[in-house]
Parts: C-alpha cells; sequence; structure tokens
C-alpha cells in the first residue's frame, strides 16, 4: 500500500483504527486509507453504518443533556475516540458552562488528537488507558483532578463496549466503575446487536468479519446481554431501546431504517 | 418568529422546510431535522436576498456553500440535493414579483458559486483534517517512541549487566549476541565468542541428548532445553555450565531465534570433585578412607562368581609408645612414611590400600586369584616395613600385626570380613606382633574382640556389669589413711573381670565414657559420703577423699562441671572429698578453653591431680597455669627405687620434683609402692601420701574400713 506523504514515518497505518473508521462514518476526514478500505468493505454488507453512527451520536447527545438535567455536571466518557462534532463537552458545556469532561480512549493517536482539540478548553482533559483497566482510569491524575467521584457522574459507554470479547470481562470492569460511583450518577450506553438490523444476520455477519479481520472483533450481543451491563442500575425510562426510541426529540418515524439497530439505555446508581 | 400566512416570511421558512429535509437524509450530524432548518433558515434568507439584489454577490452565494460544511453537511450528496432545491424552489418561494427570466438566470449563478463555495470549504476542512490527524498520529508515534526507548534501554541494560550469560544465535546457529557475562566466561574476547557457529561448540563430555534437543529446538519441535554442558574455551581449558537454550519465535509463531542462558559451575564442579575426593580420602596421608575402602570391599564381596577378595588388617605395633614419647607430630611423619610404603605394595590393578583411622591400615586385593596374591601382599607390607623410618633425625624401627582373611565373594557382609580380620590381626599381635596371621573361624568364636566388647558396651552398663574398687591412699608422714582411688572393673559375662585398659579405650571411642564415667563418679561418691558418715569428715590424720579418674573426652564434655556438681549435691557431700585426676598428657597443650572446667571445679574446692606426672614432656612452667593441686608421680620413679641401694639419679629427681610440687604448693602422691623401704626411702625424700600393694591391692569398700580400723589401732 501507498503511504501518503503526509502521513508520519514510522508508525503502521497499515493497521485500520477502530475511532478513525467511526470518523470516517460520520463524515470526517481524520482517517487514513486503510481506516477508509476497512469501513468501506464494511459498509459493502451494511450500507447503513453511517445512519447507526449518526444515531448513537443523536443518542448520546440526548442523553448528555438529559444527564445536565438531572443536575449531572461530570461526565466520563471512555472510548471516546476522535473527536468530531458534537462531542460530550461541547453538548455538556453549551446546557451547563462549568461541566467537567474527561475523555478515556487506549488509541494513542485518537489520545494525541484529543489532545490537540482539548488544548485551552477549560474543564475538560483526556486519559490513555484501557476500559480494562477500570482502576487506571479512575486513578489517573487527570481523573482525580476534574472529577469528584463523591458527587453524581454520568459515565458514558458510547459504542465501546460491543469491541470488549468476553475473555476480557467486560461485565466485571462496568461493576468495578459502578462501584467506584456516588449514589445518583448514570450509566449511558449504546451496543450493537443483531436485533434491529434491517437486514438478515447473514449478511451483517460480514461486518463483523471485516473487524475480525482488522483484529479488532465486533462482539454481537443480545438484548438480554446488554441489559446485564446495568446490573446495580435502575434504568431511566423508557429503559433499554433501539436508540431513536430513546426519549425522542423527533418522530422515531422519520428516522433511517438503520438507526434502530443495536440498543441504547441511561442507569442511575441507587 | 410568527409569519404571516403565504407572507415573504412564511414561505422563507417554507423553502428551509424543504431544503432540510432533502440534504438530512444524507447528513451525519447529530443535530435533529428541525435543528438543522433552524441552521438552515438564515442560509436560505442570504440566498433570498441574494436572489434579488440589484447586482449579483458571488461572494455571499460561496459563503453559503461553505456554510454548508460548517454544519457538517460534507456529503457530496448534500450539496446535490442543495443545487437540486434552490434550482426547483428558490425563485418560486423567494422570488417575490421579480422578472422570471432575470430570477432564473440570477438563482442559477448562485448555485455555481455556492457548488464553488462548497467545494473549497470541504477541501480546507478535509486537509485541515487529514493535517491534525498526521499530527496527532506522529505526536502519539513519538510517545510511543519514547517508551519504547525507555523499554529497549532497560533491557539493554538487563542484557548488559546480567550476571548469568546471554546469547542469541539465528537458527543456523550464528552467534549473533552474546553479553558481559557470557564473554568473561570465555575468557574475555568478545570476537572470538560472536564469530563462533553453535554447531560448533562440541565436546568429548556431551551429553548424548545434547544435540538432538538441539536439532528439535531449531525444528520448532521444543520451547526450550536444560543441559549441563561443557565448553572449550579458546585458551583450551574447560568451561562447565548450566546451559537453559529457548526457542523465540515471531509475532507469527514461526521459530525466528535462539536464546542461550548459562550459568559458569566450573568452580562449583570442581568443589565437587574436591569435597568427594575429600571425603573420601584420608587428610594425613592422602590414601582411601574408611568410606571408600568400604565403598571398595561391598563392591568386591558383591563381584558375579568365581570372583575373591584378599584383605590384609594392618596394625603398627607400639605406635601409641612412639606418638606418646615422641609427640604426635613425630607420629603423624611416621604415619605418612608408612602409607608412602604400604601404597608401594598394592599397585597392581584390583589392590588398593586405605587407612581407616589411628595406626590401622588396610590392603585390599580383588580377582580369581587372592589365595597366593594376598600371602604374596602380605609379606610385601612386612618387608616394606622392615627398613627403619627417619623422624626428626632418630631411626624408628617399625613393626607391625597383619590379620588377613581370604575368600569368595557373595558370602560375608563387609562387616563380617573386616571383623574377622581384626581379631585376626590381635591374634597376630597376641602371638608377639610382627608377624601375620590367616583367619580362622574357630579362633574368631573365641577371641575377645574389640568389636565384641565394643558392641557389649552400651548394655553392659545397663545391665550393671561394672564395679568399682578401691585402693587406700595412705599418708607418708603418719601412716594414717587419707581416702582412696576409685578403679572401675567390667565383670563380663564371657571374659570375667576385664581391667580399665581393656574398655575405657573403646568407651573413649565410641563417647560410652560419658555415661560410664558419671556412673563411676556417682558410686565414687556415694562411697565417700558412707565413709564420711562411719569415720566423721576427717579420717585420723586429715580429710577422707575419695580419687576418680577423667580420661580426656570426660575433660572437653561441656557437662562435665555441671555433671559433678549434681553428683555431690545429690549425694550432700562437700566438694574438698573429692578429687579428680587427670593424666598429664591430657593437659599438654591444653588451652583456656580446656581448662576453664577444671578451674571451676578447683575454685569450688575439688581437688585436681595430675596424673602419671614425668612421663609426657609437659613444660614445668605450665604448672603455674594448671589448677592442680597434687602431683601423682608415674609408678616408673618408684620402680627403680625397689633395688637397693636405689639409683641415686633417680633420688635426685624425685627430690627435685617434690621440692618443685612444694615450692608451688602442690602435695605429692606416689603410685607403685611394694615395699616398706621404698615407702621410708619416698617418705625421707618428702612425698605427702603414697598408695601400692604395700599398703593395699585394690578391693571392694569394706576393705578400707579394716585398714582404717588397723590406722586408728596402729
Amino acid at each position: 500500500m501507498e503511504r501518503p506523504a503526509w502521513a508520519p514515518r514510522n508508525i503502521d497505518i497499515s493497521v485500520p483504527s477502530v475511532s478513525r473508521i467511526y470518523d470516517f462514518y460520520l463524515g470526517g476526514s481524520h482517517n487514513f486509507e486503510v481506516d477508509r478500505e476497512a469501513a468501506r468493505k464494511a459498509m459493502e454488507f451494511l450500507p447503513g453504518l453511517p445512519k447507526i453512527m449518526q444515531a448513537n451520536r443523536a443518542f448520546m447527545r440526548r442523553a448528555v443533556r438529559f444527564a445536565v438535567a438531572e443536575g449531572i455536571t461530570q461526565f466520563l466518557d471512555i472510548g471516546s475516540g476522535i473527536p468530531t462534532f458534537g462531542n460530550v463537552h461541547e453538548v455538556a458545556q453549551e446546557a451547563s458552562p462549568g461541566a467537567h469532561v474527561v475523555y478515556v480512549d487506549h488509541d494513542p493517536v485518537a489520545v494525541a488528537h484529543s489532545q490537540a482539540v482539548l488544548k485551552g478548553k477549560t474543564g475538560t482533559d483526556v486519559v490513555a488507558a484501557d476500559f480494562r483497566k477500570p482502576q487506571e482510569i479512575l486513578a489517573a491524575s487527570q481523573v482525580r483532578r476534574l472529577i469528584d467521584l463523591n458527587r453524581p457522574v454520568a459515565l458514558l459507554l458510547v459504542a465501546i463496549l460491543h469491541f470488549v470479547e468476553d475473555t476480557d470481562d467486560p461485565y466485571e470492569a462496568v461493576a468495578e466503575l459502578r462501584d467506584a460511583l456516588a449514589p445518583g450518577s448514570l450509566l449511558i450506553l449504546t451496543h450493537a446487536s443483531y436485533e434491529g438490523i434491517p437486514l438478515p444476520p447473514e449478511q451483517t455477519e460480514g461486518t463483523v468479519g471485516v473487524y475480525k479481520d482488522i483484529r479488532n472483533p465486533l462482539i454481537m450481543r443480545s438484548r438480554d446481554e446488554i441489559a446485564r451491563f446495568f446490573e446495580g442500575y435502575d434504568m431511566v425510562e423508557p429503559g433499554l431501546v433501539a436508540m431513536p426510541h430513546w426519549r425522542p426529540d423527533t418522530a422515531p418515524e422519520d428516522e433511517d431504517p438503520y438507526a434502530f439497530s443495536g440498543f441504547a439505555g441511561v442507569g442511575r446508581t441507587a | 418568529m410568527s409569519a404571516e400566512p403565504d407572507g415573504p416570511e412564511d414561505r422563507l421558512r417554507r423553502f428551509a422546510t424543504i431544503w432540510s429535509r432533502a440534504v438530512f437524509p444524507v447528513t451525519s450530524t447529530s443535530l435533529t431535522r428541525p435543528e438543522l432548518e433552524e441552521q438552515l433558515l438564515p442560509l436560505a434568507r442570504r440566498l433570498s436576498e441574494a436572489l434579488r439584489a440589484r447586482t449579483f454577490e458571488a461572494d455571499e452565494a460561496r459563503a453559503v456553500g461553505a456554510a454548508l460544511i460548517a454544519v457538517h453537511c460534507t456529503d457530496p450528496e448534500a450539496l446535490s440535493r442543495t443545487l437540486d432545491c434552490v434550482d426547483a424552489y428558490l425563485v418560486l418561494y423567494c422570488g417575490g414579483d421579480g422578472a422570471q427570466d432575470q430570477l432564473r438566470t440570477r438563482a442559477s449563478r448562485l448555485q455555481h458559486a455556492m457548488a464553488a463555495g462548497f467545494a473549497t470549504a470541504l477541501r480546507e476542512r478535509t486537509l485541515a483534517e487529514q493535517e491534525a490527524i498526521s499530527s496527532a498520529a506522529l505526536k502519539a508515534q513519538g510517545v510511543v517512541a519514547q517508551a519504547l526507548h525507555a523499554t529497549e534501554a532497560r533491557f539493554r541494560a538487563v542484557f548488559e549487566g546480567a550476571a548469568i550469560g546471554i546469547g542469541i544465535a539465528d537458527l543456523e546457529g550464528n552467534i549473533l549476541q552474546v553479553n558481559r557475562a557470557m564473554v568473561r566466561m570465555f575468557g574475555g574476547a568478545e570476537q572470538t565468542v560472536r564469530t563462533r557457529n553453535v554447531l560448533e561448540w562440541t565436546h568429548p563430555e556431551d551429553a548424548p541428548q545434547v544435540w538432538r534437543l538441539y536439532e528439535e529446538l531449531v525444528r520448532g519441535e521444543r520451547e526450550h532445553y536444560h543441559v549441563e554442558k561443557a565448553f572449550y574455551r579458546p585458551d583450551g581449558t574447560v568451561l562447565w555450565t548450566n546451559l537453559t537454550v529457548s526457542l523465540l519465535r515471531d509475532a507469527d509463531g514461526n521459530p525466528q531465534y535462539q536464546l542461550a542462558l548459562m550459568e559458569d559451575t566450573t568452580e562449583r564442579r570442581l568443589l565437587n570433585l574436591r569435597l568427594r575426593y575429600e571425603a573420601t580420602h584420608d587428610a594425613l596421608t592422602g590414601l582411601p578412607n574408611r568410606t571408600l575402602f568400604f565403598e571398595r570391599l561391598e563392591k568386591a564381596l558383591t563381584a558375579s562368581d568365581g570372583q575373591r577378595f584378599g584383605l590384609c588388617y594392618l596394625d603398627l605395633d607400639g605406635f601409641k609408645t612412639i606418638n606418646d614419647s615422641l609427640g604426635h607430630a613425630a607420629g603423624d611423619r611416621l604415619l605418612v612414611e608408612v602409607a608412602d610404603r604400604l601404597q608401594s605394595c598394592a599397585t597392581a590393578p584390583g589392590e588398593m590400600v586405605a587407612r581407616l583411622g589411628g595406626d590401622e591400615f588396610v590392603a585390599l586385593t580383588t580377582g580369581p586369584d587372592t589365595e597366593r596374591e594376598v600371602d604374596e601382599l602380605a609379606m610385601r607390607i612386612m618387608n616394606a616395613l622392615v627398613a627403619p623410618v627417619s623422624v626428626e633425625g632418630r631411626e624408628l624401627t617399625v613393626r607391625g600385626s597383619i590379620g588377613i582373611v581370604e575368600g569368595p565373594a557373595g558370602e560375608r557382609s563387609a562387616a563380617e570380613v573386616l571383623r574377622s580380620a581384626d581379631i585376626t590381626m590381635y591374634r597376630a599381635k597376641s602371638a608377639g606382633g610382627n608377624r601375620f596371621e590367616m583367619a580362622d573361624a574357630e579362633a574368631d568364636a573365641r577371641a575377645i574382640t574389640r568389636h565384641g566388647l565394643t558392641t557389649s558396651l552400651p548394655t553392659a552398663l545397663d545391665r550393671g556389669e561394672f564395679f568399682i574398687e578401691y585402693q587406700p591412699l595412705v599418708h607418708l608422714g603418719d601412716g594414717s589413711v587419707r581416702g582412696a582411688e576409685a578403679l572401675v572393673r567390667w565383670l563380663h559375662p564371657q571374659h570375667g573381670v576385664l581391667g580399665p585398659d581393656r574398655f575405657i579405650p573403646l568407651a573413649e571411642h565410641t563417647g560410652l565414657i560419658v555415661p560410664l564415667g558419671r556412673w563411676v563418679l556417682e558410686q565414687s561418691v556415694r562411697q565417700a559420703r558412707e565413709w564420711r558418715e562411719r569415720y566423721g569428715v576427717t579420717g585420723a590424720g586429715g580429710p577422707l577423699r575419695i580419687n576418680v579418674n577423667l580420661s580426656p573426652c570426660q575433660l572437653t564434655h561441656p557437662g562435665l562441671v555441671q555433671d559433678t556438681v549434681d553428683i555431690l549435691e545429690r549425694a550432700g557431700v562437700e566438694p574438698d572429698a573429692l578429687c579428680l585426676e587427670v593424666t598429664e598428657s591430657a593437659l599438654i597443650g591444653a588451652d583456656d578453653d580446656l581448662l576453664k572446667p577444671l578451674r571451676r571445679l578447683a575454685e569450688m574446692g575439688v581437688d585436681i591431680a595430675l596424673d602419671d606426672f614425668g612421663t609426657g614432656y609437659s613444660n614445668l612452667a605450665n604448672l603455674r597455669r594448671l589448677p592442680v593441686s597434687i602431683l601423682k608421680l608415674d609408678r616408673s620413679f618408684t620402680q627403680s627405687m625397689q633395688r637397693f641401694p636405689a639409683d641415686s639419679v633417680d633420688l635426685k629427681i624425685v627430690e627435685g620434683i617434690v621440692s618443685l610440687a612444694h615450692g608451688l604448693n602442690l602435695s605429692v602422691t606416689v603410685e607403685g609402692v611394694e615395699t616398706g623401704a621404698q615407702a621410708e626411702q619416698l617418705r625421707i625424700l618428702g612425698c605427702d601420701t603414697a598408695q601400692g600393694w604395700y599398703y593395699a591391692r585394690p578391693g571392694p569398700p569394706e576393705r578400707l574400713h579394716e585398714l582404717t580400723l588397723v590406722d586408728a589401732t596402729g
């Protein structure tokens, strides 16, 4: 593969990155040809992938606004990826100017880009850490500086858990994070699933295969399996539903059929 | 904002609604469609004004095109739909009542400018984002590289600084990298290690599996192996190592390199060999010791049919005398010389000489013809001892007694063979020494052997086979009985009464001397109490006292003082009722540690007597240092006084010793007094007390009673 002249030397751009693929789906240009190639391949099976991502962003935006309305001003966004329009801090600080937001990602390029984007933005920071090591996240100096764990926090796990295999025990990690949160905290979560996709599962498997090929397997979970992540939380109305059905601003019927793929929900700690 | 129905404002909004409906499906914004409509409304207004403006303003239309990018309508399809929308509805909803032809032309020009504005903004945004992501990648790479560099530096430090030798080679055996420790092991020249191939590192002592394991590893069939392996260093010396070789695979699991970790075990191996040698050889003579001899003897005795063995058991005649009179150093030199000569007697294959201990040696011959060979071996040994041995300028005549055992393998145990040889050697010794005897089963059975005595010693104490006789000590001045020396006897069930010379050395050797000595002390002290109860604390002429002998082994026993104190206290006897006799030779060269217990006993009031005084070569000046209060002159001094007239030199010597002793505040006791003349002579010379047959032989405790009665009436 040709290495574009503008790409830095000595970095392995032959490996696609999940967060840069996500950026491509959202119409961004924070990506390299390998990322776009993988994205296009996945879209051969699931042409509506960008719509699913867009629905994720829209849900996240509604959920963040909901959190602010609930009085929450601290946000911990794990698996934040490449910052693009409608970032959590933009949404949160628009609704509550003093809100604090800490982004967490394990992709060094995403972290470096986040640092550049967040430079000079008060109340925000980014941590290079892995969701699978929650204690490292909680102990990070950025988290300790901006987030008071004695007060409610909105924990965002948007479009991340379907990249964590069962062997890495995502349920345990989610529980560890939950145990660190003060009562009244919110878990804002979306997850991919075969349920709700307007295509037969055989076709969707092609997309799963693409992510497997780039060594970032996509784990499709059932609704029940996804609901288990909310153990210890009380579900906020309307519960675990397709993204357009979660507290919509506009009629869900107007949404693209792909937007109904997978599940979204918000839980509150007792 | 309220608008008059179908007024210009209402029509503008309707245009914006249509526009937002057209592009919303192809945007990726997280806004809702109504929110997007709100974003598009000002743009629609600008288009509407530009449509109706007097002059065409391309910049305004370009700005609207660019603004689409700002609201994330970046998909080219969004532009296409926007232009369709403008083309179809802008004039219709926003044209007002202007000339349709002019409006259509203006709308068309606006579309061209919007497209250009959209394209320019999209290009700029794309370039900006590409630059942003590239610089993020570069920065991330820098962070990663820095971390990698730190890790690499750490690993390099570990590699170079490790005490263990580390080397990496490819699968063809070419050595790629070695650390300092490994270079040092091979003698310090890196080039000589680096330029080698692993396959050249063979050594004659390689275990058979070493190279098979190697082949399995480089073929990828084995992950690692561990062996003990020798290498030649460039200078020809041998390096012994504990070697662990591991296979390193690449990310896809294909074998790539071999990693060797080696630990230099050369020194440890030499040490082990030396320890094995020391464990099996006698330090003084360098001959094989008892351990190695028994190993060989066992081997000979378990050999296959038709094999025989012959054993010569040699004990030097009178060695103890040489040791006592010339000292241990001279005795040692004599043993070394004898060992050398014996070694030269047994040089054939299957023959060996060993030192069992003291002056006891064995020579072993094995093979089918030992019946003849063992006689010849014994003859060679006797001949080898004929020439005198020169020690410290003296020519010492060495004689030895040999017991020979010969027989077929597979019949007797090593212990039985040695026992038979020992008995036979004693037979040779009893027959006058300087000869060899053949073992004889009947004689074996009869013999009172050291083995027999040694094995029955421990039970003898339990069975009460020991008893004590007492020999009175008489004051030369007034003839009164002052006490008695306790002498232990063994009433052996088969051999009758045995004197201490027969079993005390064995008891010393086996350690039984400690319990036996304690028993003697207990009995004697109890006897002393009985006498004191019967005759009062003092006899007619002074305090009654019991003399008990202490062997060298008891002297060094840590419980000596405590045991003695306990025994005295239990019996309720004052320490001054006890006198402990220690031989002069046991105290030659004694250091303070050895003297400390004696000093403590003396401080308590126990008398210490120096026994056999005059036989050793004790330093007279040393007497001052010893905690003794009595000198017991050896009987050799009194023997010469049995003749008449007595040897005048001997008299002078005794007189001198007595005068010296008295000068040092020591009293003098003489042993072996057999005649009245002797006694008189010794009294004149100033001796204080005496013992001997002239007064009484050793006997049961009641005899002292008779003597004291005589003494009291006499």
